[in-house]
């Protein structure tokens, strides 16, 4: 009795582990194979496949991801995970991709927006020999949908820019009304721009030429309208002190643009008449040709005073050493780092980075103008105390504060 | 409203573009390639006046005698070949094989590779004043710059290995730490400052504080 109640019982244990841990999963077996396949080669299918619309984006994407099948690890069953696409949940559903094994994401970027897609996984086991394939079983995930791509409003992966950009642009504003109220703001000492006169006042106690090159860069380029909006002040100086300035460009634009405002410096110091149309003059897009041009004529005419003011690349060093070797005095400002200490090497005074985007407002000292440098100081008050704060926070690895700083997308 | 107008599309236009970067919806999602389409419309149609420009200087040089004239009917004559012989292939110009490509693979690209080339001296001239030990700070940079230049040569880790200098501190991984933590620290702060400067002059422009690049203040 006890012998017959142990083998029942032992039956039963054995039957429901059997149901248990012996489940083989609903999977449908599609051989596309020379060969049949051998015996359990079929991939457990994959689960929790969820598809959804790709977040900030201008639509027509849907993104999938899905919980690897449990055969997928080094020597499984699983090679590929292919991706099956249909516009009603019963079919027909097409192929719109395939990812390799370990492979959890797909981006399905041929939707139509606000229309219906159901998906379906396949996780793919196969062996191919002599580049063909001998066979292939798949089995088939539960079908998810339907979902819907759109194009969104706002792109949250830059919504930290988004602040960053508010908090500045509140600060610069809030500066420049305070400078427009009256208020005297302090501004520190820029050498290179104080040099300006004395460069200009040495061109005309030489009786000879002023250069200005605006960098090789468009209109397009922050840096350039910088450095022409420098060029004002200095063509207006030149103007007054008679002194000839030669401003050789390589873009037609900048030309059109450093032709109206030295034109204009003129008509502003009284001297309108003194205005050459050659002073502004084109020479070549090429950026070697540009430097070649400019090295030539520095060295055939021999200017007292060179500015270098815009956006530099590699000439930036082939153009002030050239100016250095007649002895010229020379003022440059980029925003390109990697130009920086060519320009430090070989000029009198540089501008670094900020220094170029402020000379406007420094040498003209118009309230409104200072009010946007000090907005911009502290603008990088702020940035300095986050530096700080972080270093501290990721020392001791308290909080990851960078990652408020990292721009997505 | 002569420059009423300038003001108004370039405050409008700057406001769009700052728009576009955060709505990747329709219609702005197309704004930054329409501008750009624009941009290089505008751009070639523009090269013209450069082009006329430089003929237009360059012949009055000539015609009047002016110093080192002899160069401008350099550049006219080298216009007018490249345009001539670019425009007999057509839209084939670019091919391999055309009068153009010649030009450009045996005239062209050697004048520009020379006058690259000529970097390196200049380098070498402005390193020979940069680096003299006058005091802390060039001392310092004359240090860095030894370690740097010794270490993107084998011959500096062959150097040190000869001298038995533990691998940590070979000059190769002294220039890796110089530029990884030195220079990086430098170049950030620069870049940084770069950035607010492009900021604040980007929306002086746009609320039209800053007109200079408009002629005038």
């Amino acid at each position: 009795m006890k012998v017959k109640a142990v083998i029942i019982l032992s039956a039963f244990l054995f039957l429901g582990a059997g149901l248990l841990f012996g489940q083989t999963p609903a999977t449908d077996v599609a051989t596309d194979s020379l060969q049949s396949p051998p015996p359990d080669v079929t991939p457990v299918m994959v689960r929790n496949v969820l598809a959804k619309d790709n977040p900030d984006d201008a639509g027509g994407a849907v993104v999938i991801n899905w919980d690897l099948s449990v055969d997928d690890h080094v020597d499984g069953k699983v090679v590929a995970y292919k991706i099956l696409r249909a516009e009603k949940q019963e079919g027909p559903f097409d192929q719109i991709g395939e990812v390799p094994a370990q492979s959890n994401q797909y981006m399905d970027n041929g939707t139509n927006d606000n229309k219906d897609y159901f998906y379906k996984i396949l996780a793919v086991n196969s062996v191919k020999l002599e580049g063909r394939t001998s066979w292939q079983v798949t089995s088939e995930s539960d079908t998810v949908g339907p979902v819907r791509s759109s194009a969104q409003w706002f792109d949250f992966r830059r919504l930290n820019v988004f602040v960053g950009m508010i908090i500045l642009c509140t600060l610069i504003v809030y500066f420049i009304n305070q400078a427009k109220a009256g208020k005297k703001l302090f501004i520190r000492k820029i050498a290179g721009l104080d040099a300006v006169d004395e460069a200009v006042g040495r061109a005309t106690e030489m009786g000879k030429k002023i250069f200005f090159i605006p960098g090789t860069s468009d209109m397009d380029n922050v840096q350039t309208i910088a450095g022409v909006t420098i060029l004002g002040r200095v063509a207006q100086l030149a103007a007054e002190y008679e002194t000839w300035i030669e401003v050789p460009v390589s873009r037609s634009l900048v030309m059109v643009t450093a032709k109206e405002i030295v034109k204009e410096a003129y008509a502003k110091a009284g001297r309108p008449d003194s205005f050459r149309d050659e002073q502004v003059h084109y020479l070549t897009d090429d950026q070697f040709g540009y430097a070649a041009g400019i090295d030539g004529m520095v060295v055939r005419e021999k200017p007292a005073t060179i500015f270098l003011m815009g956006n530099f690349y590699a000439e930036s060093l082939i153009l002030s050493e050239t100016g250095n070797s007649i002895g010229a005095i020379q003022i440059a400002g980029t925003g390109q780092p990697s130009q920086l200490p060519f320009f430090v090497a070989a000029c009198d005074y540089t501008l670094i980075g900020e220094e170029l985007f402020a000379a406007s407002a420094y040498l003209s000292r118009e309230p409104k103008l200072l009010g946007s440098l000090k907005g911009q100081d502290m603008g990088k008050a702020i940035i300095l105390v986050s530096i700080l704060i972080g270093i501290i926070l990721e020392t001791f690895n308290i909080f990851q504060l960078s990652k408020f700083f990292t721009v997505m997308g | 409203m002569r420059r009423e107008i300038p003001l108004l599309i370039t405050g409008v236009v700057g406001v769009i573009f700052v728009l576009q970067y955060f709505i990747p919806h329709a219609p702005f999602n197309q704004f930054n390639n329409w501008f750009s389409d624009w941009f290089s419309i505008i751009g070639a149609c523009a090269i013209w006046l450069g082009a006329l420009n430089l003929i237009k200087i360059s012949a009055d040089k000539i015609y009047r005698k002016r110093a080192d004239w002899g160069y401008s009917v350099i550049i006219i004559l080298s216009f007018l070949l490249i345009v001539i012989i670019g425009s007999s292939s057509w839209t084939q110009f670019r091919d391999a094989g055309t009068g153009f490509d010649w030009l450009y693979t045996y005239v062209y690209s050697p004048l520009s590779a020379t006058m690259f080339a000529l970097l390196a001296f200049f380098v070498a001239s402005a390193s020979y004043r940069a680096f003299r030990a006058r005091n802390l700070e060039a001392t310092l940079l004359l240090l860095a710059a030894f370690f740097v230049m010794i270490g993107r040569v084998p011959v500096g880790d062959a150097i040190g290995g000869a001298l038995g200098i533990p691998e940590s501190f070979m000059p190769s991984k002294i220039t890796i730490w110089i530029m990884s933590f030195i220079n990086s620290a430098g170049q950030r702060a620069i870049m940084i400052g770069i950035a607010l400067g492009i900021v604040s002059t980007s929306l002086r422009i746009i609320l039209g504080i800053e007109r200079s690049y408009l002629g005038g203040d």
